[in-house]
């Protein structure tokens, strides 16, 4: 029985678990998601296809995901964490083997309705897995060697999967999101500095391995964070995306040119305009006003969740929903920092803005998992 | 597995710790990211804003419109008309070989330039216009305009080109324009950017080339929107270019359309200058040839007809062919005699026909010589022993001195090309430019306006416009520039006594209306238009002792190139000069024959404005006169002058 099993009882049921959902966090994500909505109806240049609709369709889909996940039991969901990771496994190598090719990776498998991107239940089905096998896991064995050994196997295996594909956008969130999770477990800051000490080595490899046999990143890879190191070397060519995206940032100014003013994503300077790139049209659009605010909602969605968290006090729910947590507020850091030319081009999109259906499902399936923490937490009242 | 609630609390703290030490992780970073876009939107926003404005605007020269040029009554002369062309823009056209099979079946394509187009359409993006087609007609325009629905991304297009209407008639005088080349930007310190607009026209000779500076006008431009791959999408703003100055020039078309008619097909040149300003009506070398060719770039084998002729068309004899001025020469030395006391107007040369100068025989042209000689006989019968005798008294300095003073060795300010200065040897001209002393025989052979002695036709009715009036006239081609009427050349009077005018220009009387003066034939039979001239025929070669001990060759048996240039140069009316006029054949044999008459039609021309009345010539010419009259008038007739009624 664990400690979540003596307040049972105390949670809601039935359909008043409608009445104790995380209002402010759902609102929270239909905001971003209509930020979203703004900017590809802008990108589009005033029009409602190709991009609004389709993403508006899939925002319901993710709606209604999210309200299923959160009736959903959050005990129930600890169960299924093996079974998730497992299945998310199976899909990364399915998408190895059968997978589309699209933008020199393979990352999608069809399912007929939509492409699906099984990193992207990866990121999820990894957090909930470690988020349960630390609520397993009596505490005072958090931090012996073999313990902490086997957690880190969870996490690299998918990384290289995904790292194959080859995406490293996601695998360097995978990792980081699964490190996050150890660290919130309570995995000793000694391993920490441990492992950052190794990266700095590695990176320092890499770039060491660069024109040899052993070469550990693909040539674009390598020009990616080259362009990113120094972007003006090479303006038109690889260096294109970074110094347009900080041109159209720039360009926005304190308040913006105003919707669909933006003349830089208007008239196609900038690349992936209503994906990867779409916060330099918000930037250039609404200016720091606009930009400084989708920021503060984040942030504000981040915030809940760590609330949420503390409020949560069993294991599995605090440790996912952090996790979860962390896994967002990665994608838009990477993002905001890829646009604003702080880290190189790895194609992490804007999470709820960027066009794009699996990302967004995803997510908003992970925040049914946050709300079902939400709804079925212990009380207070109930004691 | 029973847990301790205790060490789940202390776990569960322990989380509440790092989540909370994370969560201010993300918090400093989220305000890091704030910090950045504070920094390219804020600080940085004025650099990114240009920066975005450089990526979006783009700026589309609009070449003006070159001056136009007219005559002095407002016929054009060189006009700006639309030229058509066809375009293609890839993208639209889709299947482009297609619809090229398609627009040849309609109009006639120039294989060469479809090839080019070809290389083109590979280089260059799909949306830009290739173009297809240049300088078509109207008529094929609106063909392609027609089936425009079955020629998806073809756009007859229209743009401005130079037009000569009056083709050959003012080829030397305003040249032409072409296209700019490689060679003309690299000839320039700073070129505008206008002349970058592929095809641009500039003056290339003539004076189309020597004001350009205010015929070209200013470039227009236009700002346009372009996306990322360049294509326009809406123009924002434009400012109009300033088109180039039109020019009024002093030239009478009709004139100089006559003059260049009756030159006909001989190598020669004819000057028309208005004795009161200074104008000139019309200034003619021939053969000429047709400016038009030159517009578009003109083909190998006309420019080759055109070099290889033995005429030498593109050269214009006017200002830039110098020429011994022979006899013309005469009143100079005459006028230089006079002025410096050297001989009176009575007073008498015997000729025997020949001169011993420093132990040379120099020859009269009438073998049997003059016998007593004034100064008016010298002139009507152009003796060569009474010029060499004053000549040696007064000195060569002296006499070249008299020759500037009367426009010779003068460069005159003309806007046309390679305007010559000719020469008046001096005795320093030729130990400077020979390292030789001046020789006694060299004065002689100067004072027959032979030897060193050069002038351009231009010069010489500058000369003649000069003995007329006693005034400094200074020639005037340019009319008004922009509307702004230009200095007049009526010039300041000589330093030169009116009296030895008065004796020169009796001379020139005698030369055309006393029954034994050279150039009686070609005289002006109304009183009151009374013409004086002057022949000369100047020697191209030396003639040996052996041959004059022969007998001189006539000029009809040399081959062309080695007989005599024939010129006159005149003034009339005599009582109140209007015009002077010189007229040069090249190798046209004597003065009298070859030149006088032309010149003689020429003045009668101007002075009548149009075709004289048969009266004005001499009763037993009239018939003749009258079958050229006619001749010419459907020679000029024949030329295409379809624009000619346009007046402006």
């Amino acid at each position: 029985m664990s400690y979540l099993e003596y307040h049972a009882k105390s949670t809601p049921t039935g359909l008043r678990k409608v009445l104790h959902l995380n209002w402010g966090l759902t609102l929270l994500l239909a905001t971003v998601s209509s930020v979203g909505f703004l900017m590809l109806y802008s990108v589009a240049g005033g029009s409602f296809s190709p991009w609004v609709e389709p993403q508006v369709k899939r925002f319901a889909l993710g709606l209604g995901v999210m309200f299923v996940v959160a009736m959903i039991p959050i005990w129930f969901w600890r169960n299924i964490s093996v079974v998730a990771y497992l299945g998310s496994l199976a899909l990364l190598v399915a998408v190895e083997l059968f997978g589309t090719v699209g933008m020199g990776a393979q990352r999608w498998i069809d399912i007929g309705f939509m492409r699906l991107q099984p990193s992207e239940v990866t990121k999820i089905a990894l957090v909930m897995l470690l988020a349960a096998y630390y609520d397993w896991l009596p505490a005072e064995k958090t931090s012996r060697p073999l313990w902490v050994l086997l957690p880190v196997a969870l996490i690299l295996i998918p990384t290289a999967l995904v790292l194959k594909q080859p995406d490293l956008g996601t695998s360097i969130l995978l990792m980081a999101a699964g490190g996050g999770v150890m660290f919130l477990a309570g995995v000793h800051w000694a391993y920490f500095v441990a492992v950052i000490a190794a990266g700095v080595g590695l990176v320092s490899a890499v770039f060491q391995s660069r024109g040899t046999d052993w070469q550990l990143l693909k040539d674009y890879q390598f020009r990616r964070i080259d362009t990113f190191l120094d972007p003006s070397q090479d303006p038109l060519g690889a260096g294109y995306h970074i110094t347009q995206s900080k041109i159209a940032l720039g360009s926005g100014g304190w308040s913006g040119r105003g919707f669909m003013q933006g003349t830089q994503s208007r008239l196609n300077f900038l690349p992936e305009k209503h994906t990867d790139f779409i916060f330099t049209t918000l930037a250039e659009e609404f200016g720091f006003i606009g930009g400084v605010t989708l920021l503060s909602i984040y942030m504000l969605i981040i915030v809940f969740c760590i609330a949420s968290a503390i409020a949560a006090k069993d294991r599995f729910s605090s440790l996912v929903i952090m996790g979860i947590a962390i896994t967002f507020f990665l994608f838009f850091a990477v993002n905001m920092s890829m646009v604003m030319g702080l880290a190189p081009v790895v194609g992490v999109p804007l999470p709820m803005v960027s066009y794009g259906g699996s990302a967004m499902l995803v997510l908003l399936g992970a925040f049914g998992i946050v709300q079902s923490a939400h709804i079925h937490r212990p009380r207070q009242a109930s004691r | 597995m029973k847990r301790n609630p205790k060490d789940l609390d202390a776990a569960h703290g322990k989380m509440t710790r790092r989540a909370l030490f994370l969560g201010g992780l993300q918090l400093a970073f989220a305000g890091g990211l704030a910090a950045r876009m504070r920094y390219l939107q804020v600080d940085q926003a004025d650099e990114f804003r240009l920066l975005a404005e450089e990526n979006r605007i783009n700026i589309r020269l609009l070449p003006p419109a070159r001056g136009q040029i007219f005559d002095r009554n407002g016929l054009i002369i060189a006009q700006n008309s639309p030229s058509y062309r066809i375009t293609v823009v890839p993208e639209d056209a889709g299947d482009v070989e297609a619809v090229i099979a398609k627009l040849s079946s309609l109009v006639p394509l120039d294989p060469e330039d479809l090839e080019r187009a070809r290389t083109e359409m590979r280089r260059s993006p799909p949306f830009l216009p290739i173009t297809l087609a240049d300088q078509i007609g109207w008529e094929d325009i609106s063909k392609v305009a027609v089936n425009a629905p079955a020629l998806p991304g073809v756009t007859p297009e229209v743009g401005l080109t130079r037009v000569y209407p009056q083709l050959g008639d003012f080829a030397h005088v305003i040249g032409y324009v072409g296209p700019v080349s490689d060679y003309d930007l690299s000839k320039m310190e700073d070129p505008e950017p206008v002349l970058m607009i592929p095809r641009f026209q500039i003056g290339k000779v003539g004076f189309e080339a020597k004001r350009e500076d205010v015929l070209r006008g200013k470039a227009g431009a236009k700002r346009v929107e372009v996306n990322a791959t360049g294509r326009v999408m809406r123009e924002l703003d434009r400012r109009e270019g300033i088109s180039g100055a039109d020019m009024q020039l002093t030239i009478d078309a009709e004139l100089q359309n006559y003059v260049q008619a009756r030159l006909g097909r001989e190598s020669a040149a004819a000057v028309v200058i208005d004795c009161e300003d200074g104008d000139i009506r019309a200034i003619c070398s021939s053969p000429s040839f047709d400016p038009n060719l030159f517009v578009r770039g003109i083909s190998v084998a006309d420019y080759r007809m055109l070099t290889e002729d033995n005429y030498r068309p593109l050269s214009n004899k006017t200002v830039q062919g110098t020429y011994p001025p022979g006899s013309t020469f005469k009143m100079i030395t005459a006028l230089a005699a006079l002025e410096n006391g050297v001989v009176g107007p009575e007073e008498t040369v015997w000729c025997p026909g020949h001169l011993k100068v420093a132990g040379r025989r120099f020859h009269c042209w009438k073998r049997a010589g003059h016998g007593h000689v004034d100064l008016n006989t010298s002139l009507k019968r152009s003796c060569d022993v009474y010029y060499y005798d004053v000549a040696i008294k007064t000195g060569i300095n002296k006499i070249s001195e008299m020759a500037n003073l009367f426009g010779l060795g003068i460069k005159h300010d003309l806007p046309m090309s390679a305007v010559a200065q000719g020469i008046t040897p001096t005795k320093e001209w030729k130990s400077s430019s020979y390292g030789k002393d001046w020789l006694i025989g060299d004065t002689a052979n100067a004072s027959i306006g032979q030897g060193y002695m050069l002038a351009s036709p231009l010069q010489l009715a500058v000369m003649s416009a000069r003995i007329a009036t006693g005034r400094s006239v200074t020639p005037r081609l340019l009319k008004s520039l922009d509307g702004v009427e230009q200095p007049s050349g009526a010039g300041e009077p000589l330093p030169v006594s009116e009296n030895s005018l008065r004796m020169v220009r009796r001379g020139m009387y005698s030369v055309s209306n006393d029954r034994r003066g050279t150039a009686y034939r070609s005289r002006i039979a109304p009183k009151e238009m009374e013409m004086a001239g002057k022949t000369g025929t100047s020697q191209v070669r030396n003639i040996t002792a052996a041959e004059r001990a022969a007998g001189v060759i006539r000029n009809e048996d040399l081959p062309w190139e080695r007989r005599d240039h024939a010129l006159f140069v005149c003034f009339a009316p005599y009582d109140k000069p209007k015009y002077a006029v010189a007229v040069v054949v090249e190798h046209g044999g004597g003065g009298s024959k070859a030149a006088a008459p032309v010149a003689r039609d020429v003045m009668l021309q101007a002075l009548y404005n149009g075709t004289p009345p048969l009266e004005a010539y001499p009763k037993a010419d009239r018939s003749r006169i009258k079958a050229q009259q006619e001749r010419l008038e459907r020679e000029r007739v024949k030329r295409p002058l379809g624009s000619r009624s346009s007046r402006a």
